[in-house]
């Protein structure tokens, strides 16, 4: 290398920009290699997951297989027909919990964030304070008060405490009170004011449509999370028919697991993984930019 | 007349506080009803002795800080240690990657292609449920597993290697998780903090002859240090909430001999055992260490504008 340019130099100097250009290629290339070996690895066990997923539990058994098979419908179907997983019903307890959260977190947070943002009151300061604070506090650590407390007001085995308590979202809130303070005026507010406007009447038809980027990433963050939550609900549902996709893979760990229907089984995750992995790569860009966004401002 | 103003000023306003309230009223409400009584009724339950044995509830008898003495002289030091353990072997490889992905993708000279397919892949696996991706892990790592062969057939490992039943493995596969999770959520936590820094410190660092390395060691990393903080401590938390990943990789056992039981799935068996009262004061512990964390973090909030305004921006440069 050092050789190779300095017979180019001699014969015609090259300029320190066409030197600089070289010591970087070579940079950019162990830096692409890098980076393949992650994206290797980000991808290699999903790779495994789909290839294994059309297999037949006698295939798997074999060792893996690096092309698809042919038994995709096969493990899908027999999973449904399964009488001990009650996949069906799990998935819509799912996307009832994730569906109802995300909309009740991101419709609450942003009025939260809106109130703190457009009025003058006494608690103001206090209050957001007290969201700065508790933003960061895991909901795990209050988990004995809050089964014991639905136990006494007979919400075990119930969908509801499940997404009712993502109205108070503080992470949403605050990355609203964020794109409030960057993208809204109050001269609009104003405006409406004298046209007449209520004040709800405002939020709901002025607001909210300026929020919408910031309500469109949020709901897919709060979507995703509840979709996979796992600790929470499955301290509260026994009941079959009230089960979560997480619970029902738990309850796949914690059975014979070698008697099992290996195909059925990478067919669960699929299920649990692959909706959630589908989004994001259509949604990918607001995704990825709504993270950078979080952490910059918050 | 300017009296009469005022008044209308004054009804004016107060009519808006009146909004204000209503509008954040329901955000506290269901803090207050789903997590601010659960939280005080966790620290209560913590001081009783409260629990059930067959089919009788015992308690709940106020036994004070009993709950918390048998905590610390049995099991607890030793599942904080695991989380930490756990938590270390993740966090120390994610930051480093992290950074020097963050360094790669916003240094202008080295000018990556295809940032954003690289960016998405990597971010992918946040966003997978992790009891299912734990699930995965099982079934390709336990012994005669697809992953677990291939690594054989490698010569990585050796057959008799059984990841699950040892220590080393089945604390590193949780690590690894738990850094494939989250490495790309870090990577673009500093990649925006790094763009967020004044472009023309590193053209004049460029033209007072700075290498690549220089101007990360002098420029960028000062100046990321505030989201440095904030990526440490969020992920300290994190690593204190461990729980999904090893809870269904070792099926709630923490296998091999409990070295793996973290913090919040030693509350979850008491929670399955109907233990209240211990269960209560392992949250507690967790609560208290949680809260000084999130302190930290409010703080580095409040002083947050170090990298946002340019005035700081400059002084940062006269520090460095």
């Amino acid at each position: 290398m050092v050789n190779d340019t300095s017979k180019i130099s001699s014969a015609q100097p090259i300029s320190k920009k066409e030197y600089n250009k070289r010591k970087f290629s070579l940079a950019r290339l162990g830096c692409y290699i890098v980076l393949a070996i992650l994206c290797f690895l980000c991808l290699f066990f999903f790779y495994m997951l789909l290839i294994n997923s059309t297999h037949n539990n006698f295939q798997i058994q074999q060792g893996f297989l690096p092309l698809p098979g042919a038994s995709f419908m096969t493990n899908f179907n027999n999973l449904l027909l399964n009488a001990n997983i009650p996949v069906l019903s799990g998935i819509c307890n799912s996307l009832i919990v994730s569906a109802c959260s995300a909309v009740l977190a991101i419709y609450f947070s942003a009025m939260c964030a809106y109130g703190i943002f457009a009025y003058d009151f006494k608690f103001k300061k206090v209050a957001f304070t007290l969201i700065l604070l508790i933003m960061t506090m895991p909901t795990q650590i209050s988990a004995v008060g809050f089964v014991t407390e639905m136990q006494k007001i007979g919400l075990m085995n119930s969908l509801i405490p499940l997404f009712l308590p993502s109205i108070a979202a503080p992470v949403v809130v605050f990355f609203m009170k964020q794109y409030l303070d960057s993208n809204m005026q109050m001269e609009i507010v104003e405006a409406a004011r004298i046209d007449g406007s209520g004040e709800f009447h405002t939020f709901n038809s002025i607001v909210i449509p300026i929020l919408k980027p910031a309500l469109a990433v949020q709901a897919i963050f709060t979507f995703v999370t509840a979709w996979n939550n796992y600790f929470v609900p499955a301290l509260l549902i026994n009941s079959a028919k009230k089960k979560t996709l997480p619970i029902l893979i738990a309850q796949l760990r914690s059975a014979d697991f070698l008697r099992f229907d290996m195909g059925q089984v990478y067919m669960l995750i699929t299920i649990a993984i692959v909706p959630v992995i589908i989004i994001y790569l259509i949604l990918s860009k607001y995704i990825v930019r709504g993270v950078a966004l979080g952490g910059v401002k918050g | 007349m300017k009296t009469q103003n005022q008044t209308v000023r004054n009804t004016k306003r107060i009519r808006y506080t009146k909004w204000g309230y209503l509008f954040i009223a329901p955000f506290f409400l269901v803090f207050l009803i789903f997590q601010f009584i659960p939280l005080c009724s966790t620290i209560y339950y913590s001081f009783f002795k409260y629990f059930r044995s067959g089919l009788k509830i015992v308690g709940p008898i106020f036994i004070g800080f009993e709950n918390y003495i048998s905590l610390f002289s049995t099991d607890l030091p030793k599942y904080f240690g695991n989380t930490v353990i756990i938590w270390l072997i993740g966090f120390v490889p994610q930051i480093v990657i992290s950074l020097l992905l963050a360094a790669w993708f916003t240094n202008t000279r080295l000018n990556l292609r295809c940032q954003g397919f690289f960016k998405t892949i990597i971010y992918m696996p946040n966003l997978i449920m992790a009891a299912a991706f734990s699930m995965l892990f099982y079934t390709l790592f336990t012994d005669n597993g697809p992953a677990k062969n291939i690594l054989v057939s490698m010569g990585i490992v050796s057959s008799q290697f059984n990841f699950l039943a040892s220590v080393s493995g089945t604390r590193g596969l949780i690590a690894f998780m738990n850094f494939l999770m989250w490495f790309g959520n870090t990577t673009i936590l500093l990649m925006a903090a790094i763009m967020g820094i004044d472009p023309s410190l590193y053209e004049a660092a460029e033209i007072d002859g700075a290498s690549s390395n220089q101007s990360f060691w002098m420029i960028t990393m000062p100046l990321i240090r505030p989201i440095m903080a904030y990526v440490l401590i969020t992920s300290m938390i994190g690593g204190l909430q461990m729980f999904d990943v090893p809870q269904i990789l070792t099926n709630g056992v923490g296998n091999p001999d409990r070295t793996t039981m973290t913090m919040i799935m030693f509350v979850n068996n008491h929670m399955y055992s109907k233990n209240y009262g211990m269960a209560g004061a392992i949250s507690n512990v967790l609560f208290i260490l949680c809260a000084i964390l999130s302190l930290i973090v409010y703080n580095s909030f409040t002083k947050k504008s170090s990298f946002d305004s340019p005035a700081q921006k400059r002084r940062g440069k006269v520090n460095g």
